[in-house]
């Protein structure tokens, strides 16, 4: 390592003169920016604007649709993420580089960042809190099968569980099984049936005949 | 370096907590320090490497104490300090310093869309040798570095397999120290739960773990 760098240096206190409500820290924090001339605020709107309304699971929803509908875009997904995934448009920050690993009856795919956050935002959003949540993040490869049972997946002794921790820079979409039951369904249709937490392994997508996710 | 961040395998944390119909932020500024840390990312005076590596210097009470989103506004405003777009002085007053000149923004509103879609790949279009071949057998480095890895800890020394070879990307160990990207091979290497874990585990399971060229040593 760098022997300029003091490595066990940690960050310091100095915030102690301004206000210790993380608004208004960083409310703070923009005003100056702005000011300075470091931000444009019109920018930081279209950000959340982005984040908030467009960018979320419904996208990684429509790729799994795609994917039960259409057996060659599903190999195409399998084998090169990052070009199937843009056919349908989507793709960028911090879903440069894809996999997708495909749950079956066989095989249970779990997707975990223990060192921080890492989760595909192009196609799920920003993670939800229990995903950046230290129980999660600390039990997840020790423990996949007590974590899936908490989430409300009971596997069975045979199945295999394939737990990915997202350490460099690919980013994991599991590709759910397809319910029993769905043959008749629009791609559009199969889409409302996938959930966020499918798509991470937490989850199996469910299908009653009522036509609505179980 | 052997952070509180490096959590892979540790018991004590608690139950994991879902909320039903979880909004994208919680509170407005959350939303903010997002938007803050992209639009600010625009000047490309730090990396995601170097990003990740404030969070990790966060002293672990507090790491463990404030929200995730306040995490970020810690780090924003450690590296917008270190880096020289703010003085400290500005921070703690609010003001930008008397006399200084005002910036024209990195990023605009009418660009965002497309600085999301290109994102900041990682990946290197570069002829790099593999040390490794798919399905060969390798065991992950006994080290423990003062600085940034993104070796877990819970692998080190232990056996694995690699399932395959993702390319060639940059070294977050020596690019979150701004020391260069020194591009090499990252794969995916299967270890066992039992390997990881021991007994307790079940014998089919595995751990995917992706890793550089310089984390690991032929077994």
């Amino acid at each position: 390592m760098n022997a300029d760098l003091p490595p066990t240096h940690q960050l310091e206190h100095h915030h102690q003169t301004v206000p210790s409500d993380p608004a208004l820290r960083v409310k703070a924090l923009e005003s100056l920016l702005v000011e300075k001339g470091l931000v444009d605020r019109a920018a930081l709107d279209a950000l959340v604007d982005a984040y908030e309304h467009k960018i979320g699971p419904r996208n990684g929803a429509r790729v799994v649709a795609r994917a039960w509908s259409d057996t060659t875009y599903k190999q195409r997904l399998l084998s090169n993420a990052d070009a199937a995934i843009a056919e349908m448009g989507y793709g960028g920050m911090q879903g440069e580089h894809m996999v997708v690993v495909e749950n079956t009856a066989k095989v249970h795919n779990l997707v975990v960042c223990t060192l921080c956050s890492c989760y595909p935002w192009p196609v799920l959003g920003l993670p939800p809190v229990w995903y950046k949540s230290a129980p999660y993040r600390s039990r997840a490869v020790i423990d996949p099968r007590g974590v899936l049972r908490e989430f409300g997946v009971e596997l069975s002794e045979e199945v295999e569980v394939r737990v990915w921790d997202s350490t460099a820079e690919l980013r994991y979409l599991v590709l759910p099984e397809r319910p029993a039951g769905t043959e008749g369904l629009s791609e559009e249709e199969l889409a409302v049936l996938v959930t966020r937490d499918a798509m991470v392994g937490a989850a199996k997508v469910s299908f009653s005949k009522a036509g609505s996710a179980a | 370096m052997n952070g509180i961040h490096d959590m892979g395998g540790m018991h004590g944390m608690g139950p994991i907590l879902k909320e039903k119909n979880e909004p994208v932020f919680h509170q407005e500024w959350e939303g903010r320090i997002v938007a803050i840390n992209r639009a600010i990312g625009a000047w490309r005076k730090w990396n995601l490497d170097a990003f990740r590596h404030a969070g990790e210097r966060v002293p672990p009470a507090e790491y463990l104490r404030i929200s995730y989103y306040e995490r970020w506004l810690t780090i924003v405003t450690e590296l917008i300090v270190q880096k020289g777009l703010v003085t400290r002085a500005e921070i703690e007053s609010g003001m930008p310093a008397a006399g200084s000149e005002k910036a024209v923004p990195a990023l605009s509103a009418e660009n965002v869309a497309a600085f999301i879609a290109r994102g900041i790949p990682a990946a290197r279009n570069l002829d790099v040798a593999a040390r490794f071949q798919v399905g060969q057998r390798v065991r992950a480095r006994n080290m423990h570095p003062l600085g940034h890895t993104r070796l877990p800890r819970y692998t080190r020394g232990k056996f694995g397999t690699i399932h395959r070879d993702h390319g060639v990307f940059v070294f977050p160990d020596s690019n979150a120290h701004f020391l260069g990207e020194d591009p090499q091979h990252v794969y995916s290497v299967r270890f066992s739960a039992r390997e990881l874990w021991g007994e307790q585990a079940a014998p089919q399971d595995s751990v995917h773990v992706d890793m550089w060229d310089n984390y690991l040593e032929p077994a």
